[in-house]
């Protein structure tokens, strides 16, 4: 764990120092030419759609950005305290399914507290679908990695159900919730564009969390826990199990945040497929950004802005939606690797060096 | 010597903005044993990384039997005959001996693993070199020397010639020392060069033929053994005049706490009738009665693996017990956890300080308030100013190096992590210190520092619980020493009616003895 947070120090780097969007770009002309589309008209409305104009920004990419934000936030959280939470997008579909149930049921006598209590509805929904696998955890041992996915299946097939059932629209005719009232809405930050306070909050929560772990004793007592378990248990008098349950539900609660933000502030109903791998996408999200949370924000932003790139060529170009996620992994394969071979490839450098000296004398 | 199977002149290595190696100088003869001494961080491990190929050094010549090989790798130095002893070992836990020593040139009849050419090739290389050891067994189930004793049959299995052994004795008890001074002997009959990293100046004298003293990345002076005296040698090493713990035995100028055992003293630590079971074994500890008053330290004596280890840990609230009563200034605490433990006054340098003493990627810094966080934060927020104050004090007073707060404790040298785990729990409010083996792997000038606190500490009123395989510290230090032998604690003495001489027979468990006090 702590060989994957070195590594990925440097990855954040390498990320932020402005190459990557060279190599970006490269990778996906190259991909592009290959199925046979045009790269210029492609690549251009990649970055039209994505931040091409501050419309890009603020009604895409921002957008796009949000669950992956939140999401990402709760697996860097938990990866820190040494909690494989690979539950994130079970967590936010029943968030979403939560608030989705407070915004048709309860919107009436809520009034104007109705988005407070949606949120809160998706936070308590995201700890309850975490609940189960940190309890076999701290229990039985059981490895969260394996708990987590399996609750995934479920969670989907939940949100399936309910779409289909006890949420459905009152017409009874397609799979999903009615449409949220305006006062079950996240209010926009501007009239003009469908960028929702919901970014703002999950920023908002990135910089607490980022000064959390560096200037709490609790942000102290996680790391060390993360990093050795057994010394934070002996020496730091932490209570680890204790800790890492709750880490494991606070992961919970913002992935299950992350799902009512989506429904509350971009979709406005639930229906079948309502996170396209979010939670998924969240892991890579968390890693690029080295698990630590500030770096998240651009981390999440820029795999927002890929994603809100594909949909524009897709529309414009035609190109499939598919090519922008076969590069996307493609790039979390190289940036993830990078460093590791640049120091590879630095030390090979260095012993030649010191065997030609020699050979010099 | 004209001779010299191994060289290193002027070498110079850096990493970032330390220089580990200044200007190191070390010549080899060929068939000799050479002692490499130095204080933690000397730059002795530096050194022989950059012989034995693990480290490209920034400057200077490496030369093998007068070949220029600088810039090697540790493939080409293994098959120029030189290999390195870890001090940590790197042996696979579940394979066996055999298993273990072929790893990577596995002898194959066709596709398959030949174990029984394996074992047979092992077998004649324990004959070859006298190391013995049961290439059946699994290395999980050796004891520590024997885990040792393969590793260096790993070198030598790869036809290694020079032995770098990087502090072989710091994981061993005493016998096992003679033994592994024995094969050294066999193996220098053999023809064989030997390089061995230390701090004890007793065992130079005993072992090697040559010394290199190190200091501060720089060689300081070679000597042969016969012209050097432990005193010089250690002055040489610390730049100072140091009182060496073996002096202190040796003189007779024990300082024990005032008035010997005085039984009005109040008990600090009082253990009754303590089992430790362990799984299909006799227990680990088997009803172990032991008093420790304030203001004494009572050391434990005895090999490694009699317990020892279970005794402490379980004191600690490490490991259950099966039965016994623990009680802390009259408290029955048995059935306390290590976190209650710590809080109601027990302190804990325990043995395996990289696993369990401290967070190596935590900075020197925040490893001193390991445990002691919510001490330093204020409404949950950390008081950062705090922290560095405190790191600053306990790095001045226990001279940890380098004197950087900020550097994480992975960078330290084994030695000065030790300073950081012993500046904690001594910096802590306690009334009992367990101290496992608190001065292993450290140098002299530390051995002697952190004596003096230990000692500092009983004087203050303290009572002090010592294990430690090294009988001249127990004698150093303790009031009284018991001896533990499988389990059980088989004698007790005054430290006046104890010494080597009378304890050895207990050790070995010839003697059993009544508690004479």
């Amino acid at each position: 764990m702590s060989a994957i947070l070195r590594g990925h120090a440097s990855t954040v780097r390498f990320l932020f120092g402005g190459s990557v969007v060279v190599v970006l770009l490269g990778v996906l002309a190259g991909t592009i030419a290959l199925g046979g589309f045009p790269v210029g008209a492609s690549l251009q409305s990649l970055v039209r759609g994505s931040i091409g104009s501050p419309d890009a920004l603020l009604s895409a990419t921002f957008v796009r950005a949000s669950p992956l934000l939140l999401t990402g936030l709760a697996v860097a959280l938990s990866f820190r305290s040494g909690v494989f939470n690979i539950g994130a997008e079970g967590q936010l579909v029943v968030g979403a399914a939560a608030a989705t149930f407070v915004a048709i049921r309860a919107e009436q006598w809520l009034d104007v507290w109705t988005v407070p209590v949606e949120l809160a509805a998706a936070a308590a929904a995201g700890i309850a679908w975490a609940i189960v696998p940190a309890w076999l955890r701290r229990r039985f041992r059981v490895p969260e990695v394996i708990t987590t996915i399996m609750m995934n299946f479920l969670a989907t097939f939940l949100v399936s159900y309910l779409v289909r059932g006890p949420l459905q629209e009152p017409t009874r005719v397609y799979p999903q919730s009615s449409t949220f009232a305006e006062l079950a809405r996240i209010p926009t930050v501007h009239p003009m564009v469908r960028l929702h306070w919901g970014f703002v909050l999950a920023i908002l929560l990135a910089l607490f969390l980022g000064w959390a772990l560096r200037h709490t004793a609790s942000g102290f007592r996680i790391i060390a826990v993360g990093v050795n378990p057994r010394a934070a248990e002996e020496t730091g008098r932490i209570d680890v199990d204790r800790l890492t349950w709750l880490v494991f539900l606070g992961s919970g609660a913002l992935a299950g945040l992350a799902g009512g933000i989506e429904v509350g502030g971009v979709t406005y109903a639930l229906y079948d497929n309502v996170s396209p791998g979010y939670g998924y996408t969240a892991i890579a999200v968390a890693l690029l950004a080295g698990l630590q949370p500030v770096m998240v924000v651009p981390s999440a932003i820029l795999f927002g802005g890929l994603s809100a790139g594909a949909a524009a060529m897709q529309r414009d170009v035609a190109v499939p939606a598919g090519f922008v996620e076969f590069v996307q992994a493609l790039i979390i394969l190289a940036l993830l690797a990078a460093p590791h071979i640049v120091a590879f490839m630095q030390q090979r450098l260095a012993r030649l060096q010191a065997v030609e000296q020699q050979g010099a004398r | 010597m004209t001779d010299s199977a191994l060289e290193a002149i002027h070498i110079v290595k850096r990493f970032g903005s330390v220089e580990a190696n200044r200007d190191a100088n070390l010549s080899v003869g060929a068939g000799e044993i050479h002692a490499v001494v130095g204080e933690n961080g000397a730059g002795k491990s530096t050194l022989m990384r950059v012989l034995a190929g693990l480290f490209v050094p920034d400057a200077g010549t490496v030369r093998v039997h007068g070949r220029n090989v600088t810039g090697w790798d540790t493939r080409r130095a293994i098959a120029a005959g030189v290999g390195m002893v870890h001090q940590h070992f790197m042996l696979v836990p579940t394979l066996t001996v055999a298993e273990n020593l072929v790893l990577g040139q596995e002898p194959t009849r066709g596709v398959r693993l030949d174990l029984a050419a394996a074992s047979e090739s092992v077998n004649s290389l324990c004959a070859r070199t006298g190391l013995r050891v049961d290439p059946s067994r699994r290395v999980d189930a050796l004891s520590v020397g024997e885990a040792q004793r393969v590793e260096i049959l790993k070198v030598l299995y790869r036809g290694a010639r020079i032995l770098i052994l990087d502090e072989p004795t710091a994981v061993l008890s005493p016998p096992e020392v003679r033994e592994l001074w024995t094969v050294l002997r066999t193996l220098k009959a053999r023809g064989d060069t030997v390089v061995v990293i230390t701090h004890k100046l007793d065992e130079v004298a005993e072992i090697s033929d040559a010394v290199t003293v190190m200091r501060a990345g720089e060689t300081v002076g070679c000597l042969r053994t016969q012209d050097a005296t432990p005193a010089a040698i250690a002055r040489m090493m610390v730049g100072r005049d140091v009182v060496l713990a073996g002096d202190l035995v040796r003189h007779g100028d024990h300082a024990p706490g005032a008035a010997v055992p005085d039984v009005a003293r109040r008990v600090a630590l009082e253990v009754t009738d303590l089992v430790v079971a362990r799984p299909r074994q006799r227990p680990a500890v088997d009803g172990v009665s032991l008093v420790v008053r304030e203001g004494e330290i009572v050391g434990i004596a005895g090999v490694e693996g009699n317990g020892q280890t279970e005794l402490i840990e379980a004191l600690a609230g490490l490991r259950p017990t099966e039965a016994g009563s623990v009680r802390l200034n009259g408290r029955e605490i048995v059935a306390f956890d290590v976190r209650a433990r710590a809080d109601v006054g027990i302190s804990h340098i325990p043995e395996d300080r990289q696993r369990r003493g401290l967070v190596l990627e935590y900075s020197i810094a925040d490893n001193l308030i390991l445990g002691l966080q919510h001490r330093f934060a204020h409404r949950g927020v950390m008081q950062r100013d705090r922290v560095r104050r405190n790191a600053d004090r306990q790095i001045e007073a226990f001279d940890i190096r380098p004197p950087r707060p900020d550097v994480p404790a992975r960078a330290l040298s084994g030695g000065n992590q030790q300073k950081i785990v012993v500046a904690r729990e001594m910096g802590r409010d306690f009334s009992v210190l367990l101290a496992a083996q608190p001065t292993r792997g450290v140098d002299v000038g530390a051995i002697e520092f952190i004596h003096a606190r230990l000692r500092a500490a009983r004087d203050g009123g303290r009572a002090i619980l010592l294990v430690s395989a090294d009988l001249v510290e127990v004698l150093a230090l303790a009031d009284r020493v018991a001896v533990m032998y499988e389990g059980r604690i088989v004698v007790t003495l005054p430290r006046a009616q104890a010494s080597a001489e009378v304890l050895g027979p207990y050790m070995t468990g010839a003697q059993r003895g009544a508690k004479l006090s």
